[in-house]
């Protein structure tokens, strides 16, 4: 075999290498589903639904979890995007070159490397103990915004850049002034993208549970929340209580309570990429 | 006209404002950290904390040396970093130099799944699918153990590495693949010889990033490695980590403002040291060689 040949068979032999690793990543995901699906999907019915915990695995079911993640999801969408939102437009319309924007935007890109589970202890400090609000369904929620809040103010700057400088000299030159040509010509321009960061941040919300842990949510609620300070628990949660029995029974129930969580987690990314696609297609400057 | 100015800088007040709370969030965690690890540290001197061979604060007999949690949260870690490096990497150079550009678009947005997967999902394969699935290969596998739940912290960081390194790889400038193939390289040597020396940096920010996520994750590890700190690079038993660690005591009756509650900020603020340290390390390589091609 001359040289050639070698580095051929070398770049062939990468390429099947290449090919089994894109689908190894695939492979797993198959499997791991599989598995799931075939644990959990007999466990799945009305009174699992709307059941509430149990120590007994067979009358277990997730209503207060699936309810206490709702109330999650809609108390984080209502604190992290207006401050979310807000934070993103005074950085790209207002605070373009200044120290204080640098300094901002590397604040910014560190919290967004702080583990959540730091989110936890901050939340336990704050939160819990000197606001005293206890660990309620408020208090985990701010928690969470907070987690949240890089990935909203990130996606929020880059639907507003993504607006034409033009649309802006346009508005200025009809005499609108700066707030003006923000809400009524920037913001629903760039809607559909700010749209997408605020649900990619929920879809990484309703994932969650160390940081929830640690402010003392508990897998054993016996009642559906009824306020934002109700004690509370939630899918993540419930599933790692599950997980960590050792009966085969509580393995099952986690099979089917991930079933709940996998489909909002991919519902709700579905609707980001559904979202970015449109947006994508649809403006033309 | 009056009013409406005066509205004008109340809007931008709020909006500030809300700019300036990304800071206080910052503040907010340093103080947090810090101020309860300093009554912490004030109880157990500092030397003990970095020297003692052994983590039982909950124990009668209470030790609260943290390398026993650092050595399970580096051995966790390098599990993850041996899983995800070399597929990550390959799955980068494969999508950009072999493959077509519809396969590129199809497998890309499918790998990404896996990194929107919840982590406490993960922690149930690894302790349901993969311990049981190692132990047929490894008899003296223990249920809990730093093996099974590392891998599966690696597959979980592979669309990280290989998203991230695939954008460092398309980022090279064309001329230089060219100039490659000019010389009669294969596409193998093209890869491995040109276009990853070259995207170089963005390829290690990318492994740091990994590094970092690694180290902070929890569900995967509270599940899935045990709860017994220890002393060891063994990755076949129960280890602990720093965050598994965290979980375990917020799970526990720990009264406030007693040693034991405040053992979770010490271990936090060391979890934090090092995951600051490495998001710095990253932005600073970004930094310094972004404009390497402009």
């Amino acid at each position: 075999m001359t040289n050639s040949d070698i580095n051929r068979f070398k770049d062939k032999a990468f390429q099947a290498f290449g090919i089994f690793c894109t689908f190894l990543g695939l492979l797993v995901l198959a499997i791991f589903l599989f598995n799931i699906l075939q644990q959990g999907l007999s466990r799945i019915d009305w009174d699992f639904i709307t059941s509430l915990p149990s120590r007994r695995a067979a009358r277990a079911g997730i209503l207060t979890a699936w309810s206490g993640t709702l109330w999650i999801l809609v108390l984080t969408a209502l604190i992290a995007f207006p401050i979310g939102v807000g934070a993103g437009i005074y950085l790209e319309e207002y605070a373009k070159k200044t120290r204080l924007a640098d300094f901002l935007e590397i604040n910014i890109a560190n919290l967004a490397g702080v583990p959540s589970i730091i989110y936890g202890l901050l939340g336990l400090e704050i939160f819990v103990r000197q606001m005293q609000l206890g660990s309620s369904l408020l208090a985990g929620a701010l928690t969470l915004s907070l987690l949240v809040l890089p990935i909203i103010i990130v996606t929020t700057r880059e639907a507003i850049k993504a607006v034409p400088g033009s649309i802006r000299d346009g508005s200025n030159a009809l005499g609108a002034s700066k707030w003006q040509t923000i809400w009524h010509q920037v913001l629903p321009a760039s809607f559909g993208g700010i749209l997408t960061g605020i649900i990619l941040s929920l879809s990484r919300a309703v994932g969650e549970a160390a940081p929830l842990i640690v402010i003392g949510a508990l897998a054993y609620v016996p009642f559906v929340p009824s306020s934002p300070m109700s004690a509370f628990t939630v899918l993540p949660i419930q599933i790692f209580n599950w997980t960590s029995r050792p009966q085969a029974a509580f393995q099952n129930n986690a099979a089917a309570a991930i079933i709940f969580l996998l489909l909002i987690t991919f519902l709700l990314n579905g609707i980001a990429v559904y979202l970015r696609n449109r947006q994508q297609k649809k403006i033309k400057w | 006209m009056r009013a409406s100015r005066v509205s004008e800088k109340i809007i931008e007040g709020l909006l500030w404002l809300s700019a300036i709370i990304t800071v206080l969030v910052t503040i907010g965690i340093i103080w947090v950290l810090l101020s309860e690890s300093v009554s912490f540290f004030s109880e157990v001197s500092i030397i003990r904390f970095l020297t003692e061979k052994e983590w039982t604060p909950l124990f009668a007999d209470k030790k609260f040396g943290i390398m026993p949690l650092v050595a399970g949260t580096f051995l966790t870690t390098a599990i993850a970093i041996a899983v995800a490096l070399p597929v990550g990497l390959t799955i980068a150079v494969y999508l950009n130099e072999y493959a077509h550009a519809r396969l590129r678009q199809i497998v890309k947005p499918m790998l990404e799944i896996l990194a929107t997967i919840p982590t406490v999902v993960y922690g149930f394969f690894a302790l349901t699918v993969v311990t049981p699935f190692l132990q047929t290969l490894i008899p003296g596998l223990a249920g809990f153990n730093a093996l099974s739940a590392g891998m599966v912290m690696g597959v979980m960081i592979i669309p990280m590495i290989s998203s991230l390194s695939e954008d460092a790889i398309s980022a090279v400038p064309r001329s230089l693949r060219e100039a490659a193939y000019g010389m009669g390289s294969t596409r193998l040597q093209t890869a491995f010889g040109v276009m990853v020396p070259a995207a170089s940096s963005g390829i290690i920010v990318s492994v740091i990033l990994a590094i970092s996520r690694a180290v902070g994750e929890t569900m995967i590890v509270a599940i899935a490695a045990g709860q017994q700190p220890r002393l060891t690079l063994n990755p076949l038993v129960p280890i602990e980590t720093i965050t598994t660690y965290i979980v375990q005591v917020s799970l526990g009756d720990v009264g406030h403002g007693s040693l034991e509650y405040k053992t979770i900020f010490a271990a936090g603020i060391t979890l934090f040291i090092f995951t600051f340290a490495l998001n710095n390390l990253s932005f600073w390589i970004k930094k310094k060689y972004q404009e390497k091609y402009d």
